[in-house]
């Protein structure tokens, strides 16, 4: 018996719990488990199903195993990539760290693709670039065939089983528990049994992914809901950044699947309704490879002026067919089969219909560059929550800044996996003992639960899905790849209108066994949270800057706005402040902000 | 697949789908549904959701990525195995019958319990082994070498295979199922792994290994075009070279 004042809850207790079972997630958790700790890893999918597994293209790290390569250039790239918003120390950080992490991988098994010297195999991606940009396009994404994220994760899990890590799968978690200014633990729910569990630990890891389904069309996957940040915001702590939502250039037209850059890479290449190889106007250097904002800003011009393709002219076409069908099902095979099945097209012989199409969070939980999880107040002091981490696409250290180079956030998750655990054995040298938990610590998250499954149907009930599809349709007219004020003020109003609706939400299943529906409710108030957030930082920003593109305000204002936002929800309203960017990388000398030319 | 039934938008489609809740203390059965087609190339999924998000909020299922790389829905659909998020409506007969995964217990509705074939899975020890240094760069292999694990390192844990196989259903407590053999070639094959010896003996075994009747349900079940039996046939041929 534990002393939690209601017995029915289950008590567990680790030094570290991580939340999520993504390649970040795994990463950390194997560092840890490989030291010998009592390591749990709490996910609401079985690990293998994580989000992860759809990463196709591959990991950036100058191995240079293609033509010369060199970390600085890497971060060079990354800084301009990000739109000057990216935090150069973590950006540093990882460049250098990429190569070893790369060969790590490599160690524990990940079958990468190869070269004919029998090298791992590097394809060129978007917004790579030699000698700080003056050297021609780089070769620096390492890659299994267009599977990567699918042997990452699969290599992740297999190493983690080796190792002992405690899974507990289908488990959802509910709440933070945060006491003295601090994390102990986390409250979470066996979606199997239908019981409430306390995590007890000295640290506690937010690994949970991207929110992408917070748009209507998204490459993201059903579960990709953002429940970290929303955590972090019942808590009362802060997201950063998140009106830089990525839209890819090439998610298939009306569906949502992704295309990887990879076909780009390999020597694809999009045309309008003409047959133009239009991007060779935007980006006269690197045409189809330019960064990922700048490709699907040109593709919103060439719909907008009316040269987009098909009936509706609302799409344009990825050409591949020339690099013909041995190089399609060597290097390209899933994408082929992904074209067959959801665009009906037989990407050797026929051009793939796509849009740009809501990919990545480049926003996230705020942390330092040792994944620490921090809050900022008004007079731009940063504090440490004491135990609490954020790593992967959950997490904002920044890496990506306002717009995320193509194969940096696989490298971002194992880099960070991997620091985050060598942080927290920092802190557990310092700390042996678990704190002891006030004895209702339990009930928030309980209360989340019961809340749900006691609802009662009224005249005014609204189903997830009417709420949801809802929501996500707001987002996606208002807060797209263009924005303008007077767009994002209405889309504010009516989502923040929205939201008060959200008590009118019921569900019909009210049982405890395996309830998706209450899962998907539990999401649904993630989402919104995150969706609002996103809404009014996006309004505040009155500049562009890599993914946030304003057509009321086309230039980007350094001198206003090279800072990051921060959001938290204070009584249910949107408090917003903002820190500046971390421009003083950790050996190197600062890369000033330039025009982006690509 | 285009000589059944056309579904083309505005049609109704029927689907039988099973139903079971543990908390209801009742028996199973089978709960007929229709759906209306609202895009087109509509798959299995998109039906399931629509009838969760519209119909019957109860109904339970996994589900993921939505395109196939995950491996959450493998269910049965009309007698065979596959992915929901993959399956188009288009082609199959109705009413479409759904089923949990066949052999493994019902947790609710079309939700089995993984736990047994994720622990076979662990059975194989499927992770790199080595017993030579860890070299400064990566290990050397070779594009052909590497070409060796095509058909195998693609294999997303759906099920699919092993649940349609007859010999599983019957001996599943000791017969590792053509997933578990799919996975244990694949580190078979890998010229990276330095435990083959140890892989093969430990395969070599009455139950674990030869309950395989080449039946070949596991081949046509693939969601991703593997072929298992394949697999085992070449891990039969490794103990059989290894006796040489
Ligand atoms: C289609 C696609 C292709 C991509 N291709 C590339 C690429 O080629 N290169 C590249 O660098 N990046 C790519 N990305 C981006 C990259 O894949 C992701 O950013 C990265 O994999 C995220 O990893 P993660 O570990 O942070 O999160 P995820 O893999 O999303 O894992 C999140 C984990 O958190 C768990 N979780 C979430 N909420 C909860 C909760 N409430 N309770 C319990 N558990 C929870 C989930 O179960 C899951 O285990 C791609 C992304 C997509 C969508
Ligand atoms: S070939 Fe072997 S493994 Fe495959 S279904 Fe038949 S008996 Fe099972
Ligand atoms: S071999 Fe195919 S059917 Fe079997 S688990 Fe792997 S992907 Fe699924
Ligand atoms: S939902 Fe991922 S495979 Fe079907």
């Amino acid at each position: 018996m534990g002393y939690l004042s209601n017995p029915e809850i289950i008590h567990h207790f680790h030094d570290v719990v991580i939340i999520g079972a993504g390649g970040a997630g795994l990463r950390c958790a194997l560092q840890l488990a490989e030291q010998d700790l009592r390591v749990a890893v709490i996910s609401k999918v079985l690990p293998t199903r994580s989000h992860t597994v759809a990463a196709q293209g591959g990991m950036n790290a100058a191995l240079g195993n293609e033509n010369d390569d060199h970390w600085h250039w890497h971060m060079y790239d990354t800084v301009k990539g990000s739109d000057y918003l990216g935090d150069q120390d973590a950006i540093e950080y990882m460049c250098r760290a990429a190569p070893k992490a790369v060969l790590e991988l490599e160690h524990y098994g990940v079958p990468f693709s190869r070269t004919e010297s029998g090298h791992i195999y590097q394809r060129p991606f978007g917004g790579q670039s030699r000698q700080f940009g003056t050297g021609g396009q780089a070769t620096r994404t390492c890659a299994a065939a267009d599977r990567t994220g699918h042997a990452i994760l699969q290599t992740m899990y297999q190493q983690n089983l080796k190792v002992g890590t405690h899974f507990f799968e289908e488990f959802m978690a509910l709440d933070l528990l945060m006491q003295d200014g601090g994390c102990h633990g986390v409250m979470a729910w066996d979606i199997a049994q239908g019981q409430h569990h306390v995590f007890q630990a000295k640290s506690v890891v937010l690994a949970t992914g991207g929110a992408g389904r917070v748009f209507k069309t998204t490459t993201n996957a059903h579960i990709c809901t953002g429940d970290g940040g929303g955590l972090i915001l019942q808590a009362g702590l802060q997201m950063e950044d998140m009106e830089f939502f990525q839209f890819h250039p090439t998610g298939i037209a009306g569906v949502g699947p992704l295309i990887s850059e990879s076909v780009r890479g390999e020597g694809g290449y999009l045309i309008n309704a003409d047959g133009e190889r239009f991007m060779e106007r935007y980006a006269p250097t690197a045409k189809d490879l330019a960064s990922r904002d700048v490709v699907s800003r040109a593709i919103a011009i060439e719909i907008r002026e009316g040269r987009g393709c098909g009936p509706a002219k609302d799409h344009v076409l990825l050409k591949l067919d020339h690099l013909g069908e041995t190089l399609i099902r060597e290097r390209l095979p899933n994408i082929h089969e992904l074209a067959m099945r959801f665009a009906g097209v037989d990407c050797i012989h026929a051009p793939i219909p796509v849009v740009p199409t809501t990919h990545y969070t480049m926003g996230g939980i705020p942390t330092n560059r040792w994944t620490e999880v921090v809050i900022a107040d008004d007079q731009q002091h940063e504090k440490v929550i004491s135990g609490l981490y954020a790593i992967g696409e959950a997490a904002c250290a920044s890496v990506h800044g306002a717009n995320r180079l193509g194969g940096n956030s696989l490298l971002e998750i194992i880099v960070f996996g991997k620091a985050c655990a060598k942080q927290i054995m920092k802190q557990l040298e310092q700390q042996q003992y678990h704190a002891t938990l006030d004895p209702d610590c339990w009930q928030r998250g309980f209360h989340r639960i019961s809340k749900w499954l006691k609802g009662k149907k009224t005249d005014t009930s609204l189903s997830t899905y009417d709420f949801r599809i809802t929501m996500q349709t707001l987002m996606q007219d208002h807060f797209s790849v263009y924005r303008t004020h007077d767009v994002m003020r209405e889309g504010v109003e009516k989502l923040e209108a929205l939201a008060k609706q959200l008590e009118n939400v019921y569900i019909e299943d009210q049982s405890y066994l395996f309830n998706t529906a209450l899962i998907e409710a539990l999401e649904l108030e993630h989402l919104l949270a995150l969706a609002r957030i996103t809404a009014t930082s996006a309004l505040a920003r009155e500049e562009s800057r890599g993914a946030h593109a304003r057509d009321d305000f086309p230039e980007r204002d350094d001198a206003h706005w090279m800072k990051h936002t921060l959001a938290s929800l204070k009584d249910h309203q949107i408090q917003l402040h903002y820190k500046p960017v971390r421009t003083a990388p950790i050996s190197v000398a600062t890369f000033p902000p330039k025009t982006r030319v690509y | 697949m285009t000589d059944g039934p056309t579904t083309t938008l505005g049609t109704t489609i029927t689907l039988d789908i099973f139903r079971y809740h543990p908390e209801q203390g009742k028996k199973p059965i089978m709960q007929r549904f229709h759906v209306t087609i609202n895009k087109s190339g509509m798959k299995l999924l998109d039906a399931l959701n629509s009838i969760k998000w519209h119909q019957d909020n109860t109904l339970t299922y996994r589900r993921s990525c939505g395109e196939g790389v995950c491996g959450s829905d493998g269910v049965n659909i009309n007698g065979v195995n596959g992915l929901a998020c993959i399956t188009p409506i288009e082609g199959l007969k109705q009413p479409i019958e759904i089923r949990p995964l066949p052999g493994m217990s019902v947790i609710r509705d079309l939700v089995v319990d993984m736990t047994h074939f994720f622990d076979q899975y662990r059975s194989i020890k499927p992770w790199m082994q080595t017993t030579t240094p860890t070299p400064e760069h990566e290990h050397l292999q070779t594009p052909r070498e590497r070409q060796q694990l095509n058909g195998l390192y693609e294999c997303i844990l759906c099920g699919c295979c092993t649940t349609s196989c007859p010999s599983w259903w019957w001996n599943g407590d000791k017969f590792l199922g053509p997933a578990t053999l799919l996975q244990a070639n694949r580190w078979i094959q890998d010229s990276r792994d330095e435990a083959t010896e140890e892989r093969l003996e430990h395969l070599e075994d009455n139950f674990k290994l030869y309950r395989c009747h080449q039946i070949m349900n596991c081949m046509q079940a693939c969601p991703k075009s593997l072929n298992p039996t394949k697999a085992i046939n070449e891990i039969k041929r490794a103990i059989v070279e290894r006796k040489g």
